[in-house]
C-alpha cells in the first residue's frame, strides 16, 4: 500500500510511543518521513528509529514548545524535502498534580508543550502546508493527538485535560480558517484512550510512588476494565486512524475530532 | 488498495442508489462479499452486475423480512463481519407545527427503528462467526444530527436517535465480552442523486446547489466515495480499538460557524 507515495511527514515526539507508531506507519503507507524529539541526533535512539524508516526518512531534534524551534524546523524540512504534507503534532507530556500544589511552571509547560505547539506548527508550517496541499487531491493534512481528556478530566489532571481541550478547539479553528479561506489544508484532531505508551506507564510508576496503587500493573487492570472493549490500545492502532486522516480517502473530513478509545467516552 | 477487506461478509441497508451503493463499490472494491438490501430492482441489478455483490429486496422496518434476510445470510456465507445500517428517508417530513403524524411514524419506522433492526440482527448473525463474536457496525448518521433542521423534524431528531442507539448497541457489545465494534459516521450534504434531483426540482437549481454547498466551510459537498472511505476505514481491522464513537465527515460544518 503506497497511499501516501510522494509526500513528506512531520511527526513530532517520534521517538518512542503513538509517535513512533505514527511514523512508522506512514512511511510503510510510502511517505517520506521527519521525525522530531527532543533527544540530540546522536543518541543511538533516533539512529535506531531512522533504520526502521527506510532511506527517505530524517530527525529534527527540537522543542515543540520553542517558536525558533519551529521556524528552524520548517525551513530544515522546506530545504530537504521542499514540501510538506502531514503534519502529525503527537509529542506531549503529562503533568500531574492537585491544583493548589502545583507549580505555575508546571502549568505553563503543560499548555506549552500539548496546546502551543499545534498553533505554532500551524502558523510557521502554513505555507509549506498550503503548497504541498495545492498540488494533491486531498490536500495538506494536520493531525493533532489529543487525548480523551479533551472531553473528560480527572482529579489531579487540570494541566493535561486544559491542553487536550485547548487543542481540540484549536482544531476546529484552524480548520474552518483554512477551509472558509479555500487553503487545502484539512485540520483534525485525534482522541486516545488509554494506550500502552512510556508516557502513561511512567505516569503509572508515578502514580504508585505517590502511593494511589500498589503496583502499576493494577492500575493498567484499573483502565482496562474501565475500557469497554476490556483493554488498552496498542499505538498501532492510533496510527491507523492518523494515516486515514493523513491520506486522500479523508478529502472531506476537517475540524472533526475522532475518537479512538475503545468505548471509553461512551460510558 | 485491494484486500483490506478480504475474506470479510458485508450487509449494506439501502444500497441501490447513493451512499448504500457507493459503499457497496467500495467496500467489494476492498475484497469484502457484500449483500445489500433496497427496494429498486432495477438499480440493484445493475450494482449486482457490477460488482459482483448480491441483493435482497427487504425494507429495513419489515422485521420478518430480517428472519429470511439473515438466514441467507448464514446460508450463503456463514458469516458476517461488516454491517453498515445505511438505509433513511425524509418523504413527507416537515416542521414540528406542520408534520403529519404518520409521516413522522414512517420516518421513525425507517430510520431509527429499521437501524436498531439492523444492530440486532447483524450481532445475532456475528455471534456464531467461527472464530467467536466479531464485526464491525457502521450507523450512518448526518451532521443533522448536531444542526437540526426546522423544516425536517423527524429526520433531525432519527439522526440523534440513532448515536444514541449506536452508543448503546457498543457498550452491550463491549461489556458482553463481543469483539464487536459499532461507529456512527455523520456526513454532510452529500452529492447523491436524490440530493441533485432535489436541487434540479428548484426553480433556480443554482441557487439550491449554493445553499447546499454553502453549508459546509469548505463550500461544496462530499462525494459519495468519500463517505464510503470512511465507512471502509472504520469496517476494517485498522478500526479495531475504535467503537462508541461518532465520526464527522462534512468539511468542517459541525466544526463552527463561518463567522457571526
Amino acid at each position: 500500500m503506497s497511499r501516501l507515495e510522494g509526500r513528506v511527514a512531520l511527526v513530532t515526539g517520534g521517538l518512542r510511543g503513538i509517535g513512533l507508531a505514527t511514523a512508522e506507519r506512514l512511511a510503510q503507507d510510502g511517505a517520506k518521513v521527519v521525525v522530531s524529539d527532543l533527544s540530540p541526533e546522536s543518541d543511538p535512539t533516533v539512529a535506531e528509529v531512522l533504520g526502521r524508516l527506510g532511506e527517505n526518512a530524517s530527525y529534527i531534534s527540537f522543542n515543540v514548545a520553542e517558536e525558533q524551534g519551529w521556524k528552524d524546523a520548517v525551513a530544515t524540512i522546506s530545504e530537504r524535502y521542499g514540501r510538506l504534507d502531514v503534519l502529525v503534532n503527537n509529542a506531549g507530556i503529562d503533568g500531574t498534580g492537585k491544583i493548589h500544589e502545583m507549580d505555575f511552571a508546571v502549568w505553563r509547560k503543560v499548555q506549552a508543550v500539548n496546546c502551543d505547539a499545534a498553533f505554532l506548527s500551524a502558523k510557521y508550517a502554513y505555507a509549506l502546508l498550503k503548497s504541498a496541499g495545492e498540488q494533491t487531491a486531498g490536500g495538506a493534512s494536520i493531525i493533532n493527538v489529543s487525548s480523551v481528556m479533551g472531553f473528560v478530566s480527572f482529579p489531579e489532571s487540570s494541566a493535561y485535560s486544559t491542553s487536550k481541550g485547548g487543542v481540540r478547539l484549536f482544531t476546529k479553528a484552524a480548520a474552518l480558517e483554512f477551509a472558509t479561506e479555500n487553503v487545502p489544508i484539512r485540520v483534525n484532531s485525534v482522541h486516545p484512550g488509554f494506550v500502552e505508551t512510556p508516557l502513561l506507564t511512567e505516569g503509572f510508576d508515578r502514580m504508585v510512588e505517590r502511593g494511589v496503587a500498589e503496583k502499576a500493573e493494577d492500575l493498567v487492570g484499573l483502565v482496562a476494565t474501565s475500557t469497554p472493549m476490556n483493554r488498552l490500545a496498542r499505538p498501532e492502532e492510533v496510527a491507523a486512524v492518523i494515516a486515514f486522516l493523513a491520506c486522500d480517502d479523508a478529502s472531506y473530513v476537517t475540524g472533526s475530532e475522532y475518537v479512538v478509545d475503545g468505548g471509553y467516552l461512551t460510558r | 488498495m485491494a484486500g483490506k477487506l478480504d475474506g470479510k461478509v458485508a450487509l449494506v441497508t439501502g444500497g441501490t442508489s447513493g451512499i448504500g451503493a457507493g459503499a457497496v463499490r467500495r467496500l467489494t472494491e476492498d475484497g469484502a462479499k457484500v449483500i445489500f438490501t433496497g427496494s429498486k430492482k432495477e438499480p440493484a441489478e445493475a450494482l449486482c452486475a457490477e460488482t459482483g455483490a448480491a441483493f435482497e429486496s427487504h425494507r429495513v422496518q419489515d422485521v420478518e423480512g430480517w428472519q429470511k434476510l439473515s438466514d441467507r445470510i448464514r446460508s450463503e456465507y456463514g458469516r458476517l463481519d461488516i454491517a453498515f445500517a445505511n438505509a433513511g428517508m425524509e418523504a413527507g417530513d416537515g416542521s414540528v407545527e406542520d408534520v403529519d403524524v404518520d409521516n413522522w411514524n414512517r420516518i421513525i419506522s425507517v430510520n431509527q427503528t429499521g437501524v436498531m433492526l439492523t444492530i440486532q440482527n447483524a450481532i445475532r448473525i456475528m455471534k456464531d462467526n467461527a472464530e467467536g463474536a466479531t464485526g464491525s457496525i457502521i450507523v450512518n448518521s448526518s451532521m443533522n444530527a448536531k444542526l437540526a433542521m426546522g423544516n425536517f423534524v423527524a429526520y433531525s431528531v432519527t439522526k440523534a436517535a440513532v448515536l444514541a442507539l449506536a452508543k448503546s448497541s457498543a457498550m452491550h457489545c463491549g461489556l458482553s465480552g463481543y469483539k464487536i465494534r459499532v461507529n456512527s459516521i455523520l456526513p454532510g450534504v452529500v452529492a447523491t442523486d436524490m440530493i441533485l434531483n432535489i436541487m434540479n426540482a428548484q426553480p433556480d437549481p443554482e441557487a439550491a446547489r449554493g445553499m447546499y454547498e454553502g453549508m459546509h466551510p469548505m463550500k461544496r459537498m462530499a462525494k459519495v466515495e468519500e463517505v464510503a472511505a470512511l465507512v471502509a476505514f472504520l469496517a476494517s481491522d485498522e478500526a479495531a480499538f475504535i467503537s462508541g464513537a461518532d465520526y464527522s465527515i462534512d468539511g468542517a460544518a459541525t466544526a463552527g460557524t463561518m463567522g457571526v
